[in-house]
């Protein structure tokens, strides 16, 4: 809050973000800031509304109050003067593009081997070649430890190497932030490790990363910030270590006390 | 090999358990009885003078019965496209959130489905006399030209708006119930990736949806198949029509009705095998290994191995239906 530089290298600013579900206010006034190349933490108990902000974010849900910004730029609407206009669907799927998310349950397209779960949004969306985008999901498999897996379908694939082929499907779009919902959530735990070296990697090569997770041993070690969530508000916020270690709210002890 | 290596650990090759099968004495029992009845119907087939096997001879390679044929199969193939793509139209229509749009489908199919697919064809070959005149033009306005309703529809677009419109309907319940099959985060992960409404639909959803919706869709074509004998109502010589028309010239009516029938199940059947093929191919990435095709059963059983274990040909990906 000190030095106002922190605006420009803002890649996700939260203000007051709210949001119903008909009458069900799931997100009460979240305020937050994700820095670019930073890895964001995100924990609190289950329903407290974490999946809900996540998806806000790449306008899976629309907010219902305050202003949310990705990279500078409104998510949903565009800002004329004083006046808001609502994104058509087309331009919200443009800005999705450069935002990827990594799924609870990976969400692979079944009917689709590996490389071409990765190249498909690629080819269909950014319009590149076939042969380039191959190759280049060929690279990413290689990078996430699974080049021998292209012509598998996800059905042959364990949880933590379909997983990664989310994480590489994601990457290949190219994308300047990267959404984690729980991604080891669904692993038998002797999984969860290989999917948490990639995100390391991934950190480590400096991508924006929101991470909703469990595991606060990556937490501590790989986060740069934390904030932790009840109920649709930010209880607390702080760096990963700190937090962790000297939790100040009761609720934050007490949901502590139940993960670590 | 004697008993003494029974249970011995044979290196590689793990000893394959030797037990008396059970015994089913029932299934002897059944078998024989149908068999003497399936005889008894076929001495009853073959020594009844009725239906005439040399007249069945005759006409089954007619030319009219072939031309009829040929309408028959006509008929089925384009109603069952109007069908396929105005149900998938509909179901899509049925699914989105524009009330206009999902209440137009809703109509629709409570019509289609509601009314007799006689009464339709009946009102699809008397439209001439609801509206003798088809005009092209500005809505409630002037118009730029018309045509007379018999000539712009005649017996066989008739027809085949009569059975495609009213196929749209049941197969506009049969394809969003395929959509509804795929889980919402195929939508929200193809979503998030960027792509737009309509490829998400064509290239994630659809795709998976055909898993659901192939099975009753090959019903439903075979049923078409036979459904179409009803447009002999309104006299178009399709096959079964051109049965009555050879017979109630020659009065050999039951020959003529084996020989119709012959040639429908005959199609049916071709049908059937086409259906099995379809299946297994939009089975891709559901099933670890396909299951083996028939052909490919038959060739395991003369080459002694057993076709469960015997399919590592098929890769999955490279082309499921392509396994003959
Ligand atoms: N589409 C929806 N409709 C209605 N309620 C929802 C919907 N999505 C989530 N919720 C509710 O919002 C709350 C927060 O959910 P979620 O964001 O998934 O929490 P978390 O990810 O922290 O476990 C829950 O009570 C959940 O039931
Ligand atoms: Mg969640």
């Amino acid at each position: 809050m000190s030095e106002p530089t922190t605006t420009a290298a803002a890649m996700v600013r939260a203000e007051g973000v709210r949001k119903s579900f008909g009458l069900v206010e799931v997100l009460k006034g979240i305020d937050l800031e994700v820095r670019t190349g930073e890895v964001f933490v995100l924990v609190g108990p289950s329903g407290s509304g974490k999946s809900t902000f996540l998806r806000c974010i790449n306008h899976l849900e629309k907010v219902s109050g305050g202003r949310l910004s990705v990279d500078g730029e409104l998510v949903g609407y565009r800002q004329k003067g004083e006046r808001l206009y609502e994104l058509r669907d087309h331009e919200v799927a443009r800005k999705r593009r450069d935002i990827g998310m990594v799924f609870q349950h990976f969400n692979l397209f079944p009917h689709m081997t590996a490389l071409e779960n990765i190249t498909e949004a690629p080819v269909q969306v950014r319009k590149e070649g076939k042969a380039d985008a191959r190759e280049r999901a060929r690279a990413l498999l290689e990078r996430v430890g699974l080049s021998d897996k292209a012509a598998s379908y996800p059905s042959q694939l364990s949880g933590g190497q379909q997983q990664r082929v989310a994480i590489a499907r994601a990457l290949a779009m190219k994308p300047k932030l990267m959404l984690f919902d729980e991604p080891t959530s669904a692993l038998d735990p002797e999984l969860v490790g290989e999917v948490l070296d990639v995100m390391r990697g991934l950190a480590e090569e400096g991508m924006t990363m929101i991470v909703v997770t469990h595991e606060m041993g990556f937490a501590r070690e790989v986060g740069d910030a934390l904030v932790f969530m009840d109920a649709g508000v930010v209880v607390e916020s702080g760096h990963p270590r700190e937090v962790l270690a000297n939790p100040q709210h009761e609720r934050t002890k007490a949901f502590l006390s139940k993960v670590l | 090999m004697n008993s003494s290596d029974q249970g011995s650990v044979r290196p590689g090759q793990p000893e394959a358990i030797k037990a008396v099968p059970v015994r089913h004495p029932g299934r002897w029992a059944g078998a024989l009885v149908v068999a003497v009845l399936a005889a008894m119907l076929i001495h009853a087939l073959v020594t009844n003078h009725q239906f005439q096997w040399d007249v069945v001879r005759k006409y089954l390679f007619d030319s009219s019965i072939l031309h009829g044929l040929g309408v028959t199969l006509e008929l089925t193939a384009l109603s069952m496209l109007i069908g396929v793509f105005g149900g998938t139209i509909l179901a899509i229509m049925r699914l989105s959130p524009n009330p206009v749009l999902s209440g137009t489908a809703w109509f629709y199919i409570w019509v289609f489905r509601g009314t007799p697919i006689l009464v339709q064809l009946l009102f699809w070959n008397f439209l001439g006399a609801l509206w003798p005149k088809l005009s092209i033009g500005v809505p409630f306005g002037p118009a730029f030209g018309s045509e007379s309703t018999n000539k712009l529809i005649p017996l066989f677009v008739a027809a085949l708006l009569g059975l495609g419109l009213n196929e749209a309907a049941y197969m506009a319940e049969i394809v969003r119930g395929g959509i509804q099959s795929v889980s919402v985060g195929q939508t929200e992960a193809a979503h998030a990736l960027g792509m737009s409404q309509s490829s998400t639909m064509r290239r994630i959803i659809l795709p998976q949806a055909m898993r659901v919706i192939i099975p009753p869709t090959g019903n439903e074509t075979i049923s078409m198949l036979k459904t179409t004998s009803l447009v002999s109502a309104i006299s178009l010589e399709e096959l079964l029509r051109a049965g009555e028309n050879i017979y109630s010239r020659t009065f050999q009516t039951i020959p003529l009705l084996v020989v119709v029938s012959i040639w429908y199940l005959l199609m049916t059947s071709i049908l059937t095998v086409v259906q099995y093929y379809i299946e297994r191919h939009y089975a891709r990435g559901a099933n670890r290994i396909l299951p083996p095709t028939p052909l490919q059963r038959l060739r395991g059983l003369f080459s002694g191995r057993s076709p469960r274990t015997t399919t590592p040909d098929v890769v999955p990906g490279l082309e499921g239906g392509g396994h003959l």
